[in-house]
């Protein structure tokens, strides 16, 4: 009782600066995100991109959020005034949440005492995924009704659908590597994970599923029933102007950037790679192998993106239901099987 | 009949396979043209900073040239004006007084010279109406503008300058319409 009370003033000043600068580093990473969009778009389609603003367009990011900023922030007469204000911040506080649990690097020496690059290792870290995850579609709810608007409305209601079809999948994609590592923290995975002994060769099937379905989480093509450009003229931010519109889009990019750090923790290897030991240059070596690989799936993500196109209301439906869950609980009985067998 | 094309596939209604109805086979091979496409050479072309290489035969902002010493070659005779199918030019002609033989070379000048350039339609034949020689098309674009008024160029905008590096060089344009009329 005593010594739960008693809080080691070091280590939450620890915490807290390691909060600001994950914060920080997030939100960087998702505004050069949205350049990295562009420029791969354009270099997809043989164009050039962005490249007025500072050397190689670089200070892009800065020029749309002075943009975002400036623009008004108009509301419209029949919204929802209060949810119209709180879903974009519910949208981003959700993103931001999510980045708790990753566990960055193993340890770096700062004045001599350790600290973990993990801001909390949660033994639940899985679970606090999902469940932080799923609650992102409240924002895009919330935002789509609030607005009063039609288009709106059915971008916030697919939305809604699609959340729990490929939720469910997803889950159970993830069962299978919990079933196998036996373990629902983070951190422990990527112990487990050590040299070239990755997930993915144990789970190529489930990392396919889990795969899918985080695109289909970030809202991002082939998935992006919610916002649908062409049919719902932006779907659940129609309404929206301004940094309101700037949250929804720059959350997304948050949401992109931590569902490839989890995809790069649970299946490949995380902050390991063979012959590279994470300790190295101090413990930062780790870190930098784990945004390399994150920052790769991002990639992908976009490549994906520019390759693919949208899929119809009723295909992603039925490739959900019909496809993907039956596959990942078949993959599931599998590893359960494997686990049984060679008792891993 | 002759096809249209020579990549035309016929189309089949026939059931999928199995690879072809998981589709992943597909996707990757659209991800590997994507990818191609990322490190194919950029179409680009930044204009402002790098500027495409004209025609010879391009037709843009006009020029009056001045002669050898300087003098405005145009004598204002006017034949440009009825040459222009557009009506764009129109001009006040004055007579030359004692004192300016070094400005213009004829008894006879412009004093105002104006072409209209959203009526001009860059057809060139008021350089091959001109007895003179004065008047050229180069191969500069005509700067866009907010105000109609300022599309109307007078002959501060026209009459090149005297000194050599702001002579407008016109030779090929000139041997262009050399040809053209000889033929």
């Amino acid at each position: 009782m005593h010594s739960i009370l008693l809080f080691d003033a070091a280590l939450v000043l620890e915490k807290s600066i390691f909060v600001v600068v994950l914060f920080i580093i997030t939100l960087t990473v998702a505004a050069y995100a949205t350049y990295g969009e562009r420029k791969i778009a354009a270099f997809f389609q043989d164009r050039i991109g962005p490249n007025r603003a500072g050397p190689f367009g670089l200070l892009q990011p800065l020029a749309d959020g002075v943009k975002f900023f400036t623009k008004e922030d108009f509301m419209p007469n029949a919204a929802e005034r209060w949810l119209f204000i709180l879903a974009p911040a519910s949208f981003m506080f959700v993103a931001c949440m999510t980045s708790a649990v990753i566990p960055w690097g193993t340890e770096l020496t700062l004045f001599g005492k350790p600290v973990s690059l993990q801001l909390t290792d949660l033994n639940i870290g899985v679970l606090y995924i999902l469940g932080f995850t799923s609650l992102g579609v409240y924002g895009i709810m919330i935002g789509g009704w609030a607005s009063n608007n039609k288009y709106s409305l059915y971008g916030s209601i697919r939305a809604s659908a699609q959340m729990i079809s490929y939720e469910l999948a997803m889950g159970l994609a993830l069962i299978a590597v919990v079933m196998m590592s036996g373990t629902l923290s983070l951190k422990e995975m990527a112990i487990q994970q050590a040299g070239l002994n990755w997930n993915i060769w144990y789970q190529p099937l489930g990392f396919l599923i889990f795969f899918i379905c985080a695109l289909a989480e970030c809202n991002r093509a082939p998935f992006d029933m919610a916002e649908c450009e062409t049919e719902l003229i932006g779907g659940y931010h129609t309404e929206y102007s301004s940094m309101k519109l700037g949250m929804f889009l720059f959350a997304e990019y948050i949401n992109m950037f931590v569902s490839c750090a989890v995809i790069a923790t649970v299946y490949f290897g995380g902050y390991n790679f063979p012959l590279i030991d994470p300790g190295w240059l101090g413990g930062l070596m780790g870190p930098i192998v784990m945004f390399a690989k994150t920052f790769f799936f991002i990639f992908v993500f976009m490549w994906i993106r520019w390759t693919l196109p949208r899929f119809r209301y009723d295909q992603l439906m039925r490739l959900g239901w019909k496809s993907l869950i039956p596959l990942a609980i078949i993959n599931m009985l599998l590893t359960g099987a494997g686990v049984l067998l060679f008792d891993k | 009949m002759q096809p249209l094309t020579t990549r035309s596939k016929l189309v089949v209604d026939k059931r999928m396979n199995f690879w072809e109805r998981i589709y992943l086979p597909a996707i990757f091979k659209g991800m590997w043209i994507t990818l191609k496409h990322f490190f194919r050479k950029k179409n680009t072309l930044s204009y402002p900073d790098e500027v495409r290489p004209f025609a010879p035969v391009w037709r843009g902002w006009h020029v009056l040239k001045r002669d050898e010493q300087g003098r405005e070659r145009c004598t204002a005779c006017g034949l440009c004006a009825v040459a222009c199918p557009a009506e764009a030019i129109t001009m006040t002609a004055e007579e030359r007084e004692k004192g300016e033989e070094g400005l213009y070379r004829e008894e006879k000048y412009a004093a105002v010279y104006e072409i209209n350039m959203l009526r001009c339609i860059f057809c060139g034949l008021c350089e091959e109406a001109c007895p003179k020689e004065a008047i050229f098309l180069t191969d500069r674009i005509v700067p866009s503008d907010y105000v109609r008024q300022n599309f109307i160029f007078g002959k501060e905008l026209l009459v090149e300058g005297t000194t050599p590096e702001k002579r407008i060089d016109v030779t090929k344009r000139q041997k262009h319409i050399q040809e053209k009329i000889t033929k």
